[in-house]
């Protein structure tokens, strides 16, 4: 107990940074997920099958492998980075927005094709359709599964730190390598931090789940 | 549905379309092209660094990695779904004192990240890299496992339980004929959908120096030089990606096959969407 005790400063800053790199990388996959989602219903056919490649592929690509291509492969092919942060924060987002794109898809289909129509019988357009009828009420189906994406983007954030991010897992593997004989108190203090943002997390995602639950 | 967003398009629309579709193409083309240039300004397209895949020990190393791969995922599947099954019947006891240890157990589980745990196991019991990659699959997979068929027993008909008790089978005889086996086909989408994250999370096992794919790339570019990680990267990356596709492909498939079939058959799985969505 004592290890934990003694570096809690370190834990303390790899919690924190752990919160930075999710909610940058939360924010930014929101974003690009969304325009991901709203590029797969236009009718602009490009812009569908742009969108349709980029979430079949990124959510077939193990996360780890993302990491590797924006950490290791990019700085070799010319890309280079100030900090290791900007190198996994591009691999968390552009992963997250793959599976936010395929949440915030599904909840637009999920609206009954009435409303759409009902829209359009009183002389809306595409795009007010899209903003003021479809999105409104498939936001609310959304943002349960959409928190549990991010559950997961907490705990893949954790990936950075084999790539030379010092977040949580990365100290706590610093700090399990300097205190050989109390692995098991470093690495459960590790899990108490990762519990301490994704435990919350979920009984917030429950919550929403049964306050904006709409019965159809 | 997307179809009902807008109206068929009349001549004019179709015209900005078209505009749009092939500004929106010319500019992913530029993308690409400028990608490719840089690129081949690197060097990245000379025939010398693609050469190395005519080389049988290039191949039989990447062999090994994909080996290494498969074979954790599908050890780590084989325990990890009677476990799920075991942690779900555990988790919807009749009794508070066996269901309320096992809620906290899977909410721990899936709480965590699974690299921390495959580093858990490897330091504290200090097994080998194929046991530290395995256990940490069995215990994430199996908790998510658990909460996928315990949401397909949920979905059921309350009448499927209470008829097997009427007929006087014991609580365990119920779970075990009646809800258990409509309740695994009712979530096979999600449960293979499962499959694919667990075969993705294998690569986190390069994190512990398993073998596997990814360290394969690494093993062979250090070995070779750096000038050869590109084309190992980018052969191993189209590997790893063809084989989830072609999982996923399985899922989808078998999702469509069971929505055809009448009421008993595979139900949407609504709720366990929300379990496999990321990761």
């Amino acid at each position: 107990m004592d290890v934990i005790i003694d570096n809690l400063p370190l834990y303390w800053e790899g919690f924190l940074r752990t919160l930075f790199l999710s909610a940058v990388s939360g924010v930014i996959a929101l974003l690009l997920g969304t325009v991901l989602a709203a590029a797969r219903v236009s009718p602009v056919a490009a812009l569908r099958g742009f969108s349709m490649t980029y979430v079949e592929i990124l959510r077939n690509t193990p996360l780890t492998i993302a990491f590797f291509f924006a950490a290791i492969v990019l700085p070799r092919l010319g890309v280079k980075f100030e900090q290791f942060e900007v190198a996994a924060i591009i691999a968390l987002s552009a992963y997250t927005a793959a599976f936010i794109a395929e949440a915030v898809r599904s909840g637009v289909n999920s609206v009954p094709v009435g409303q759409a129509e009902a829209a359009r019988s009183i002389g809306m357009k595409f795009s007010q359709v899209l903003n003021l009828i479809i999105l409104p009420q498939a936001l609310r189906t959304v943002i349960p599964p959409l928190i549990n994406i991010l559950i997961a983007l907490v705990k893949n954030s954790s990936v950075a730190g084999a790539f030379f991010v010092l977040e949580l897992f990365g100290y706590g593997r610093q700090l399990a390598n300097s205190n050989g004989d109390q692995v098991l108190a470093v690495l459960l203090g590790v899990a108490f931090f990762y519990l301490l943002i994704t435990v919350p997390l979920g009984i917030l995602a429950s919550t929403v789940e049964r306050k904006v639950a709409i019965v159809r | 549905m997307s179809s009902v967003l807008y109206d068929v398009p009349g001549p004019k629309a179709r015209r900005v379309s078209l505009i749009g579709s092939v500004v929106g193409s010319l500019l992913i083309l530029g993308l690409l092209a400028w990608i490719i240039s840089t690129l081949a300004q690197q060097g990245i397209f000379e025939g010398r660094r693609w050469a190395i895949f005519t080389r049988a020990d290039v191949w039989s190393l990447l062999g090994n990695g994909i080996g290494a791969t498969l074979s954790a995922a599908a050890v780590a599947a084989v325990i990890a779904f009677p476990l799920g099954l075991l942690l779900c019947l555990l988790r919807i006891s009749d009794l508070p004192a066996i269901r309320i240890p096992t809620r906290i157990v899977l909410e721990f589980l899936r709480g965590m990240p699974v690299v921390l745990m495959m580093f858990f196991v490897l330091l504290v019991f200090g097994t080998n890299q194929f046991i530290a990659v395995v256990a940490g699959l069995v215990l994430y997979n199996a908790a998510v496992f658990a909460e996928i068929i315990r949401a397909g027993i949920q979905s059921l008909p309350k009448g499927q339980r209470e008829a097997g008790l009427t007929i006087g089978l014991t609580s365990f005889q119920s779970r075990m004929m009646i809800e258990l086996p409509q309740a695994v086909r009712r979530m096979m989408p999600s449960l293979v959908a499962q499959l694919v994250v667990l075969l993705k999370d294998t690569s986190l096992g390069y994190i512990v120096a398993y073998g596997e794919l990814l360290r394969a790339v690494q093993v062979m570019a250090d070995f070779l030089g750096t000038q050869f990680l590109f084309p190992i990267f980018f052969v191993a990356a189209a590997i790893y990606i063809a084989i989830n596709i072609c999982v996923s492909r399985i899922a989808v498939w078998i999702e469509r096959r069971g929505s055809k079939k009448a009421a008993g058959g595979v139900a949407k799985a609504e709720p366990a969407a929300v379990e496999t969505a990321a990761k």
